[in-house]
Formats: C-alpha cells, sequence, structure tokens
C-alpha cells in the first residue's frame, strides 16, 4: 500500500563515508576513542547527510552543499604556515595558535608561550599519548544524530585540547586561528575540546579565514565543559572564501553558577551552518549567546542553536541580527528547552533580520518547549527592510544615501555587539563589520 | 462587571463533573457497515443520493488516501487508529427526510434542547423578543447528517445559500463543482483525503454579490453514536463585496473509547468580501486519567481569492483529547487581510497541536496571529504556525503574537513558529512568552476575598480578553465559561 522512499546518496555523501572507513582502517584506534569514532563512522554511514525532511535542516540543504567530496587535507608545508601566519586576523594582546588547512601549525603556534593556567596540546599528539582528559571528547553529544558531528568525530585526528586550571584568571585572550591557503579544495576536520575547572576566567577567539574561488569544506566542533562558577567568553569570527562551505558545531556544557558569553561574526563560506548546542547542568548560570550574520551575493548562512534548561535557576539570552543584501539567505533556528524541574527559568531569544536585497529572503524558527510552570520565556523574531523614516532622518541631515543605510545598518548590528565585553575585541569586530559592510555596499 | 461575575458564579457552580454535554442520546440509528473500503464510500454516496461525479470525486480521493501515510510531525501522541474498526455513516433512522422541524425526531430535539441551541425558529424568535439580541441560524449536524436548518426561508429572501452540503450537491451542483476542493485540494493531507472520499454532512453557506448575510449563520456539530467518526465538510463562498460570520460549535457523549472528528472547511472569500469563522470546539476531552475522548484532527483553510478580501478565524478550543488543527489563510488578492484569533485550553491528558498559516501572496497583503494557549493538568499545548511571504508579495505584513500560560508543573508549552520572508518588503513581527500566573496577580485577587480558583478564572479571562474581543457577542459568553469549566482542578 504505501512504498518507502528512500532518498539517494549523493557522491559526496558515498565519499566521506568512504573516506570515514579508510581513515579508521589505516589507524587503528583503541578504546572509547575507538568505539566513538566507529560508532560515529557507521552513523554517518547509515544516515548520511540531512534532506530538507529532516526538521533541524529544513532551510539549509546539506546535500547540495556536499554534492561532491573534496579530498582530505594532508600535511602542512612551511611555505603554507608563513603564509598562513601573515593572513591570520591579528587581535593585539592575544595569544595564537595557528592551524592550517585543517592541521596544526607547530612551527608558528607557541603552546609553550600560553599564559598561566592554560595548558593546550594539539589533538594528535593527546591521542598518542593517550590524554585523560579525552575521556572528555565525545561526551556531550547532542540527542539527535547531526551528521556534521558525525563526521567530524569519525575523522577526528586534527585539534586541541585545552585545560584551564581551577580558579585561573587568564587576562590574555586565546586565539585560535584556522586560515586555509591551498589553492585547490580540499576537507578539513578539526576538533577542539575545552575543559575550563571551576572558578577560572578566560577568553577565547576563534576565526577562519580562506580564499575566495576555492570550494573548500571546513568542519569544526567544539566542545566546551565549563565547570562551577567559570567565566568563558567566545568570540568567533566566521570569513571563509566565497565558495567554501563552513559547517561548525559548538557543544556547551555549563555547571554550576557559569557565565558563558558566545559571540559569532560570520561574513563568509557560500554555506554556512553553525550548530550550537548547549545544556545547563548546574543551577544559577547564565548563558548569553549573540550573533550578527552580514550576507550578500547568493550566501547562505545558518545558525541553529537549542539551550536545554536541564536545571532550575539558569538564565540564557540570545540575540541574532542578519542582515541581507542581494540574494542572500538568513537562516536562524532556535529552541529553548526546559525540563519538568527547571523552575524559575529565565530564557529570552531574538532574532532580528534587515533585509537590504530586493530578493533577499529570511527564515526564522524560534522555538519554545516548556514542561516547567514557574517560568519566564519569550522569544521574538522580526524581519522587515530599513526603516524609511529613520532613512529619511538621516537623509535630511545631508548625509548621502549609502552612508546614511551604513550608519543604520551598523546601528543595527551594533546592539548584539555591544555586548562582547573586551573593549578592544569589540571596537575590531566593530572594525570589521563597517569593512565589510563598505565593500558589498 | 457581568462577565467577571458570570465566570464566579460557573466555578463556583461547577461539581465534580465537568463535561456537562456528556449524556448520550437514545435513538435508533441506521449504520454503515464498519470499516472502510471503496464500497463503504459507495454506500454513503448512495444514503445521499449523490450524482455520478460525486462518488467519482469520492472514489478518487479513496484511491489516492490508500497511497497516504499518516502524518507524525505533530506533537501529539495517541495509539495507532484502526481505519477498519469505525463506522464511516452513522444516521438516526428518519421518516424520509423531514420536512418541517416537527417530524424530526423528538428525541434529537431535546438533545439539541440540552445543548442549549434552538432549532425551533419560534423558539428563537421567542427568546430574541426577551433579550433584544439578534438572530442566528442555526445548522444541526447529528453524526454523519444535517437534522434541521432553521431560517432558510428568511435567508433565501436575502438570496443567501444556507444548507446541508448534501443539500447542495443536489440543489446546486455547479456551485460545489466549482468550489469544493478547490481551497483545500483533494490529496491535501491524510486526514483531509479520508474526509474527502468519506465526508457524510456539514454545512454549505453562498452569499451572493454585495449581500451582506442578514443573520449570524451557525452550525452545531454533535456527535451521537458509539464508535462512529464524524466527518463533515463545510464550503462557505462570498461572492464579491459580500459579508458573512459564521460559529460553529460541537460536543460529543462521554465515552470510553476515543472517537475521531476528520472535517474539512473550505472558504472562499471573493473580490472585497469578508468572511468570519469562529469556532467554539468542545467535544469530549477524555475523563481525568486521559481515557475516552474525541480525536480532533481538521483541515481549515481559507482562501482570500479576490483583492481587498478578508477572512477572520476566530477560535476557542477547550475540548478534544487530541487537536491537531491549523485554520489557514491563503492571501492571494491584493491589499487582502488574514486574522487568526485563538484560544487553546488543555487540561487532564489532552494533547493541542494548533496554530495557523498566514500564505501571503498577493500584494500588501496583512494579517495578524494572536493566540494564547493556556495548559493545565498533565496535558501538552503546541502553537505550530507558519507566515510566509511569496517573492512577489510586496508590502506583506505580519504581527504574531503567542502567549503561554501554565497552570501546574505537569504540563507542557510549546511553541514552534515559522516565518519565512522571502522579500525585502515584507516586514514580519513575531513574539512568543510563556509565562505562569502571576503571583502578585493572584495576591492581590486572593487579599479581596476572591478564591484561588476564582482568582485563576479571572487572571485567565484578562488574559484571553484579546482574542474573546473577537466573538460574536453569544459566543463570547459561552466562550468564557468554557474557559473556566475546562480550568476547574487546575489549581492546587
Amino acid at each position: 500500500m504505501t512504498t518507502d522512499i528512500r532518498t539517494l546518496r549523493t557522491s559526496g555523501e558515498e565519499a566521506f563515508a568512504q573516506a570515514a572507513e579508510a581513515r579508521l582502517a589505516a589507524e587503528p584506534t583503541q578504546g572509547r576513542i575507538g568505539e566513538l569514532r566507529r560508532a560515529a563512522a557507521s552513523a554517518f554511514a547509515e544516515h548520511g547527510l540531512p534532506t530538507r525532511r529532516v526538521e533541524e535542516w529544513k532551510y539549509t540543504d546539506l546535500r547540495a552543499a556536499v554534492r561532491e567530496a573534496p579530498p582530505l587535507a594532508g600535511e602542512v608545508t612551511a611555505s603554507a604556515e608563513a603564509e598562513a601566519g601573515l593572513r591570520a586576523i591579528a587581535f593585539p594582546g592575544t595569544e595564537r595558535v595557528l592551524f592550517v588547512n585543517g592541521a596544526y601549525g607547530r612551527g608558528a603556534s607557541h603552546l609553550g608561550r600560553l599564559p598561566a593556567g592554560v595548558s593546550a596540546v594539539p589533538l594528535a599528539a593527546a591521542l598518542a599519548s593517550g590524554s585523560p582528559l579525552l575521556d572528555r571528547i565525545g561526551g556531550l553529544a547532542p540527542q539527535r544524530y547531526d551528521a556534521a558531528l558525525a563526521l567530524n568525530t569519525a575523522m577526528l585526528r586534527e585539534g586541541l585540547v585545552i585545560h584551564v586550571s581551577a580558579g585561573a584568571r587568564v587576562e590574555t585572550p586565546i586565539h585560535i586561528a584556522h586560515v586555509f591557503t591551498a589553492d585547490a579544495p580540499l576537507s578539513t576536520f578539526t576538533r577542539m575540546l575545552v575543559v575550563v575547572e571551576e572558578g577560572a576566567q578566560v577568553a577565547f577567539i576563534e576565526s577562519h579565514q580562506g580564499p575566495d574561488g576555492i570550494a573548500y569544506q571546513a568542519n569544526a566542533a567544539t566542545e566546551f565543559y565549563v565547570g562551577d562558577g567559570a567565566h568563558v567568553d567566545l568570540i568567533r569570527v566566521q570569513e571563509e572564501g566565497d565558495r567554501a562551505l563552513h559547517l561548525a558545531t559548538l557543544v556547551v556544557d555549563m555547571g554550576r553558577d557559569v557565565a558563558f558569553h558566545a559571540f559569532q561574526l560570520a561574513t563568509g563560506a557560500a554555506t554556512a551552518r553553525l550548530s550550537l548546542y548547549g545544556r545547563f547542568s548546574g543551577s544559577g548560570s547564565h548563558a548569553g549567546i549573540r550573533g550578527v550574520n552580514l550576507l550578500a551575493a547568493r550566501q547562505h548562512g545558518d545558525v541553529t542553536m537549542v539551550l536545554d534548561h536541564a536545571v532550575p535557576h539558569c538564565e540564557s539570552r540570545e540575540l541574532f541580527k542578519t542582515v541581507l543584501k542581494d540574494e542572500s539567505h538568513g537562516v536562524f533556528q532556535g529552541k529553548i528547552i526546559v525540563r519538568p524541574d527547571a523552575q524559575k527559568t529565565d530564557g529570552r531569544m531574538m532574532s532580528q533580520s534587515l533585509l537590504l536585497g530586493e530578493f533577499a529572503q529570511m527564515d526564522n524558527k524560534p522555538e519554545l518547549e516548556i514542561f516547567a510552570d514557574d517560568v519566564q520565556c519569550g522569544h521574538g523574531a522580526t524581519a522587515g527592510a530599513l526603516d524609511d523614516d529613520l532613512l529619511f532622518y538621516l537623509l535630511s541631515r545631508g548625509i548621502p544615501r549609502p552612508d546614511a543605510e551604513v550608519l543604520l545598518v551598523q546601528a543595527f548590528v551594533g546592539e548584539a555587539v555591544e555586548y562582547v565585553e573586551q573593549e578592544d575585541l569589540r571596537e575590531a569586530l566593530m572594525a570589521r563589520i563597517v569593512e565589510r559592510l563598505g565593500k558589498a555596499g | 462587571m457581568p462577565a467577571v461575575q458570570e465566570t464566579v458564579e460557573r466555578v463556583r457552580a461547577i461539581d465534580v463533573d465537568q463535561y456537562k454535554y456528556g449524556f448520550t442520546t437514545d435513538i435508533e440509528s441506521e449504520l454503515a457497515p464498519k470499516g472502510l473500503d471503496e464500497s463503504t464510500v459507495r454506500f454513503i454516496s448512495a444514503k445521499k443520493n449523490e450524482p455520478e461525479w460525486m462518488l467519482e470525486w469520492r472514489l478518487d480521493a479513496f484511491r489516492r488516501w490508500l497511497t497516504m501515510r499518516e502524518p507524525t510531525w505533530a506533537r501529539v501522541s495517541y495509539p495507532k487508529i484502526d481505519f477498519q474498526d469505525l463506522y464511516y455513516y452513522a444516521a438516526p433512522k428518519a421518516k424520509a427526510g423531514p420536512k418541517s422541524i416537527d417530524e424530526i425526531d423528538p428525541e434529537i430535539l431535546k438533545t439539541y434542547e440540552k445543548l442549549g441551541i434552538p432549532l425551533r425558529e419560534r423558539d428563537a424568535l421567542l427568546g430574541i423578543e426577551s433579550s433584544g439580541g439578534s438572530k442566528v441560524a442555526v445548522d444541526a449536524v447529528f453524526d454523519s447528517v444535517s437534522v434541521a436548518t432553521t431560517f432558510k426561508a428568511e435567508l433565501a429572501k436575502a438570496g443567501v445559500i444556507f444548507c446541508s452540503i448534501s443539500e447542495a450537491i443536489r440543489e446546486h451542483p455547479e456551485l460545489v463543482k466549482q468550489y469544493l476542493g478547490s481551497v483545500v485540494p483533494v490529496s491535501d493531507n491524510f486526514y483531509a483525503t479520508l474526509n474527502s472520499a468519506v465526508f457524510s454532512d456539514g454545512s454549505f453557506v453562498y452569499v451572493p454579490k454585495g449581500v451582506r448575510c442578514p443573520m449570524e449563520l451557525s452550525t452545531y456539530f454533535r456527535i451521537n453514536e458509539k464508535n462512529t467518526g464524524q466527518f463533515e465538510r463545510t464550503l462557505i463562498i462570498a461572492d464579491e463585496g459580500a459579508y458573512v460570520s459564521y460559529l460553529e460549535g460541537c460536543t460529543a457523549p462521554q465515552r470510553d473509547e476515543n472517537q475521531l472528528h476528520a472535517a474539512v472547511v473550505e472558504l472562499v472569500a471573493l473580490k472585497d468580501a469578508e468572511i468570519k469563522y469562529s469556532t467554539v470546539q468542545n467535544w469530549y476531552p477524555g475523563d481525568a486519567e486521559g481515557k475516552g475522548g474525541i480525536y480532533n484532527f481538521v483541515t481549515k483553510r481559507g482562501d482570500c481569492r479576490g483583492d481587498n478580501s478578508k477572512i477572520a478565524w476566530t477560535q476557542v478550543e477547550t475540548g478534544s483529547a487530541i487537536t491537531w488543527k491549523y485554520p489557514s489563510c491563503i492571501l492571494r488578492g491584493d491589499n487582502s487581510q488574514g486574522e487568526f484569533y485563538s484560544i487553546a485550553i488543555s487540561n487532564g491528558y489532552q494533547q493541542v497541536d494548533s496554530g495557523t498559516k498566514m500564505i501571503h501572496l498577493g500584494k500588501n497583503t496583512s494579517s495578524r496571529i494572536i493566540s494564547k494557549g493556556i495548559a493545565a493538568g498533565h496535558s501538552e499545548n503546541t502553537y505550530r504556525g507558519l507566515v510566509s511571504a511569496h517573492r512577489r508579495a510586496t508590502g506583506a505584513r505580519n504581527f504574531t503574537n503567542c502567549d503561554s500560560l501554565l497552570i501546574g508543573d505537569k504540563c507542557g508549552a510549546h511553541t514552534v513558529p515559522y516565518i519565512e520572508a522571502n522579500n525585502s518588503s515584507a516586514m514580519f513581527e513575531h513574539e512568543a512568552t510563556t509565562s505562569k500566573i502571576s503571583d502578585d496577580q493572584k495576591f492581590y485577587c486572593l487579599q479581596r476575598g476572591l478564591s484561588e480558583e476564582e482568582a485563576v478564572a479571572l487572571i485567565v479571562n484578562g488574559f484571553v480578553k484579546d482574542v474573546l474581543q473577537q466573538l460574536p457577542m453569544e459566543f463570547a459568553v459561552e466562550a468564557q465559561k468554557l474557559i473556566a469549566v475546562s480550568l476547574e482542578g487546575s489549581v492546587g
């Protein structure tokens, strides 16, 4: 009576499944990590890439974006490393760790120079030496199958394991720069494991850059364990090349009385997706997750997040600003889950978008899933063009239209940027935004 | 304020048994053989004396239905329905079609009397003289058939056709052929297709050009027979410049098993026309343990086909074990407007997954969504809605506000909105909040001598007043009572 519909595998999907198998066969890993990788590889072989009928990927067609699988990136050459070192964004007053074409840049990174309280080991080295921290890797898997994360786990090799010791007050932000320098498409997989112990305070910057015109694919996943009373800031800057695919997964576990602030500035890639899974495991914590998406031409930018209030007395604030020029397509999907015992939860989620291009497209899906009664939760979503009255006000004061528009957009996105606590970083981010607005306008 | 007073009295008068429409009427019925196959479809069509084309239409729907799967995306869970274990047609045995109200089985008349629905026009008129309110024409649907339609003659004077859909298929085939299935296509979804195959009765309204329907039209649906599914089909057409306001009410007896109700409602508003559709849905919700109750799987859609047309849905959902319902508007005509006002209350083990779709296709179209969900007991209450603007739908405007209120810590309230803007001149605003009844507000009421239940009823009435204001007067009062009734037992 009814027939099962089978989706055809794309060649990219097949190739990645095979590549994952091949890598597993080539480097037999024992124990927990081996099982984790095998499970992820077989999950990917079974489920593959999501179709648009998979609710979480309704608005982003990953199968179309991954028609082909570029070869896996190999060893880093010294010249590539030098080039990457020059190209990487310089944030003054930060300590930098460099990843070149998805591999740890040995020569340009000085792990020994990291501030007191912070220790970092390249993932490959940690895997070889069997670091006890690795017991935590893959421990925060999202409830449902996530193709990007599964593939990242199956390919586990390059990345960084960072440990921040209890009570450390780290003044210098740590910048993890990912630079793509190859002149042919490659697939890169990087994995960060960050364990912040009790009461520590630290800030991270994660940047992703690459050249225009090359259809490379970057898959970056980060797991954050934030211990009780810790304060963590994370700033992501995504400026991939205009033909790149950027798949990022961020999984965060928050203990008691934690403050976790994340901010993403995304302006690059042909198709970009940030999947963020946050979970409150201890009460009294606060998460602030904000971002700015500047899209133009036919760019596709997706931010999807799930915030799980599993315990009482936590607070979450999300604010995303999307500016869409030309025929770009923005997606925001946010879900706040409040578990039955998570009383006194306070959650606010807002997604605002400015449609500047006539055929720009914005899809919003803010979701609330609430099982506790004593909570305050809300979400909002807006989509619209620039306010004519505001524009007229500026024009009538003699400001030329392009400048007036940039001013208004700047004000619009500024509301999200101002939550970045470090003043110099905030200014650096705003400068990049203004530059981008001027360039594409 | 009399309305508040009434709510308070209502709450006071409630005893253990909440659902007062749970009685059954003892009446001889004619049933189709149990189960569903082509012969069932033929049986129903033959019972209705339908023309050949209608039978073909049904059979086509039935064959499509066989290839379809039950949807599983809604946030509701229930044991699999055995579609072969249902009666698809049940009609009170009557003597060859009642000519006047006096020929209707007195048991049925009594049933409607108990429900407070006047089928005798003179009663209604008497009522009017005493209360000074407006007249309401009623179409009463009992299980699978329409038993009476009042004020037909008076409506006919204005040119308004108001009759059962079966009658319309026989008397006005050209209108039915033109519009039936034009808003909800035969293969739209699993339940709509099932309905297309086996629909038994429902109302048909046609308001001709430039006519403002002289009275409120209303249909009262009653499921009485055991093990039956009710599949009603309603089609309302407002021709150019016409206006009609239509009300719908539903109840069912208290039974242990679950009963299926899968209706399709289609509204067509041509140029400058306006349709206002209000529902007070109070099907039997099941008992305190979640046993029994109606599965309410309904497809309702309005098509603003002409320019400057307007369709407004107002719903008060308090009944049904499971509600799966998304009254939608397709804003096809330029400058057309869609509105959706909803109060969905769930208590006990009820599950509600309801919302709306506003699909902006024409230029300068606007829509407004106000949804208030209240969850109590062990219930799950989900708002699921879509607002979308097509590439060419320039100047589309939407405002959405959906608020949820949780009473008790065993229930869930969820919001799943989809907002898709495909052109730069669309202006969409969406806001949603979830909260519990404020302790301050409750304290204020308690301190003035109200009991806790009275206080909750009062606050809830305040919470939903934006929607209540949209209901026609007669329904607003009833709805307000219903709200208090369905929240009974939720405090503490």
